[in-house]
Formats: C-alpha cells, sequence, structure tokens
C-alpha cells in the first residue's frame, strides 16, 4: 500500500515538472509535438528507473564508506555514463528502440528530474522497492505533463496570440494553468 | 547610460543575454527557489559563487584539457565547488539550506554554469572569464531576485521578510508553482513589449525621417 501511495503521489501530488519544477528545460524544449513527447517521456522513464536503482545501491556503498559528502559528485557521473551506455546497449541490441529513444538519450543527462530523483530518494530514506515505485512514477508523472503540454501547444499553434506573448512568454502562462490543475491535488495524500 | 559605462564582457551576461529572460537557461531554479525575495538571493548568490570558482578553474586549465574528455572535467569540477557550497550553507545558512533543499545540489546540471564554460571560460583568460561570469551570475541573480521579490510582495504581502500590507491584499496563489510560471511568463511578455515598440518606434523615425529626405529632395528640385 505504501508503495502504491508512493507511485500516485509521484505522479499527481508531486508531479515532478509542474509541482516540483524538475526537469524544466525538456518540459519546454521537446513538448512542441505528442509524438516527440512521447519518445522523450518513455526515454526519461527508462533512464530514471536505471539511474534511481544504480545510485540507490551506490549510496549504500558510500555510507558504509563514510563518504556521503560525494553523493553528488558520484551520482551525476554515473547518470552521464549510465547514459552514455545505454545508449550504446540499445544501438547494438535493440536498433528499433534505439531509433525512438536515441536522440532524446544525450539531452537526459543534464536533466536535473534525474539528478533530482536519485536525491530525493535518498533524503526519503526509500527501500530499494519504494526507489524504484518513486522512479516510476516520477517517470510517468513527467511523460503526463509533457504529453498534455504538448497536446495543448499543437492546438496553440492555430491561435492568434498577442505579440509580446508569443514564444517563451505564452508557452510558460500556458504552463502554469496547466499546474494550476495540478494544485488541485495537493494535500490528496500525505506520505 | 549604465551599459555604456560597464566592460562588454560585463553587460552581455547582465542585459543583452540575460540567461533568464533572453536565453532562458537555467528554468528548473528559477522557477522552484523563487518562492521568496529571500530564497531568490541566496539562490542566485549561492549560482553566482559556484559560477565565478568554475569559470576561473576552467580558464587556468583550458590549455591542459584533451579536447574529447573535456566536458566530464567540466562537470567534475563543477559538482566538487557545488558540493562546498552546500557544505558551506550547510554550515552557516542552515534556514536557507533547509529550504533551498535540493536545489542547492541542483546547482551542478544547471545549464547556464556548463554553458559559460563550454562557450567561454574555456576559450579566454582568467580575468575575462571572471567578469564574464560575475556579469552571467549577476544577470541570473537579479532576474531571481525580480521574480521572487513579485511573487512575495503580491502573494505574501512582505519583502524580505518585512510586512508592507499584511494581510490586506494576498494573492496566494503566487507562492504556489503556478504563480511561478504566470510570474515569470508575464515578465517575459512585458519584456517583449518593452522591445517590440522600441522597434515600431525605431521602423516609424526612419519612415519619417525618409519622408522627411524625399521632401527635400523634391523642394531641391
Amino acid at each position: 500500500m505504501q508503495v502504491f501511495l508512493i507511485f500516485m503521489s509521484a505522479i499527481l501530488v508531486n508531479n515532478f515538472v509542474l509541482q516540483r519544477f524538475l526537469g524544466i528545460c525538456p518540459f519546454l524544449g521537446v513538448s512542441k509535438k505528442i509524438d516527440t513527447a512521447a519518445g522523450m517521456s518513455l526515454a526519461v522513464i527508462f533512464v530514471m528507473v536505471l539511474a534511481s536503482i544504480i545510485t540507490w545501491l551506490l549510496n549504500g556503498l558510500l555510507v558504509l564508506m563514510g563518504l556521503e559528502f560525494l553523493k553528488t559528485i558520484v551520482f551525476i557521473l554515473v547518470i552521464a555514463s549510465l547514459v552514455q551506455f545505454v545508449e550504446i546497449f540499445l544501438k547494438k541490441t535493440a536498433p528499433a528502440l534505439y531509433e525512438a529513444l536515441g536522440i532524446f538519450l544525450p539531452l537526459i543527462t543534464t536533466n536535473c528530474a534525474i539528478l533530482g530523483l536519485a536525491l530525493l530518494n535518498i533524503q526519503n530514506n526509500y527501500t530499494l522497492i519504494e526507489t524504484i515505485f518513486n522512479a516510476l512514477g516520477a517517470g510517468f508523472g513527467f511523460g503526463l505533463a509533457l504529453i498534455l503540454f504538448a497536446g495543448i501547444r499543437e492546438q496553440m499553434e492555430f491561435a492568434d496570440i498577442p505579440k509580446p506573448f508569443q514564444g517563451l512568454a505564452g508557452t510558460l502562462i500556458t504552463a502554469g494553468i496547466l499546474s494550476m490543475a495540478f494544485v488541485g491535488f495537493s494535500g490528496m495524500i500525505k506520505l | 547610460m549604465i551599459m555604456a559605462k560597464l566592460p562588454e564582457e560585463l553587460s552581455n551576461g547582465m542585459f543583452k543575454n540575460n540567461p533568464i529572460f533572453i536565453q532562458a537557461l537555467g528554468m528548473c531554479p528559477t522557477l522552484a527557489t523563487t518562492t521568496s525575495a529571500t530564497n531568490a538571493l541566496g539562490m542566485g548568490m549561492a549560482t553566482l559563487a559556484v559560477l565565478i570558482m568554475s569559470n576561473v578553474v576552467i580558464s587556468l586549465i583550458r590549455k591542459i584539457v584533451p579536447d574529447k574528455i573535456r566536458i566530464p572535467v567540466y562537470v567534475i569540477i563543477i559538482a566538487g565547488f557545488v558540493t562546498m557550497i552546500d557544505l558551506l550553507m550547510h554550515g552557516f545558512l542552515y534556514d536557507l539550506w533547509k529550504t533551498l533543499g535540493l536545489f542547492i545540489p541542483l546547482i551542478v546540471v544547471n545549464c547556464i554554469i556548463l554553458g559559460r564554460a563550454e562557450a567561454y571560460a574555456s576559450k579566454n583568460g582568467v580575468f575575462k572569464s571572471i567578469l564574464d561570469a560575475l556579469g552571467m551570475g549577476l544577470g541570473f541573480a537579479g532576474a531571481l531576485l525580480l521574480l521572487g521579490s513579485v511573487r512575495e510582495i503580491l502573494g505574501a504581502g512582505t519583502w524580505f521578510g518585512l510586512p508592507l500590507w499584511g494581510d490586506a491584499f494576498n494573492v496566494f496563489i503566487m507562492i504556489l508553482p503556478p504563480g511561478a510560471f504566470i510570474t515569470l511568463g508575464l515578465l517575459v511578455a512585458g519584456l517583449n513589449w518593452i522591445g517590440i515598440s522600441k522597434e515600431e518606434k525605431r521602423k516609424q523615425k526612419e519612415k519619417e525621417a525618409k519622408a522627411a529626405a524625399q521632401a527635400a529632395e523634391k523642394a531641391g528640385a
């Protein structure tokens, strides 16, 4: 039950993009079309789960050696090399999946949602199972926000927006309105 | 004019290529930590400190680092300085450290810092890199402070914790996440509007000058 609550909370109540402000760059950058948004979301879910498991295990090692203060440095290096490794691995073994996710993978290294998630798992003292579900929830939450937003932006292409609001300004305000919808979930799950 | 007096390296980041309003980099900390002016200033200063130190070191070692592994090297240097700032803030500014929380270690993945390392410090001398870091960092901190002030004043009726009008007028949503998106959106739109109206005025003037020149030509003929 606890695991399910963590999962739902990461999707809706503490949505990574709209409530925690993690991963805003891809959210604003790769949300022009639903297809690309879906590809990006899949890549993020994949890397989030892998990175969470590996960083959780590594943190155990760091705690054993009394080197917890190094976790930011270790995590960012692990995530960067993990993304590279996944890219090479997918290219060799699953070319179809690589075609779909390939261009998004390098972008993920600098995605603060991944490092943020890894640090949050440690901060909240999650067990390995809880960590995996938190990562799944965070990934799906990211995907939900990204795809919803891409849908809105596809419609906005046809709208007649006043000149100062075209581009970044209009995008941000739309994101604000979407975020308002997610505020409605706040307080529903208290962990 | 203030801009004319400042060296090019400094004014570039503060105004012309402001990381937030023009380049739209580093959006996550911008939106997340501007719930109050104090938090915004704290985040801005922490980022400024990391940016200056990483620019100095990267500029110093720019000729030694092999081109192929430069990005991982930069990331380790930045992560080292971020850890230092994290520990320092934990020691001396505990309350601020607690409210900023996750976003202090996340300075590592702030694209402004890696962006300046790659685009500027790896190609220029130490002194110029410091100026560039100062300009970009102050531009970032200034934008954060502006956003944080607007949100705190409208949302809580205080500024740096000082009560302005108490509970008489509060738009609570400004402190919540949607307020961050909407305030930044409106600020960017305002800047766009100023830019557009300036451009139009310039065109209008050009048109008038042309018309005047033509009239003068006709009169001369």
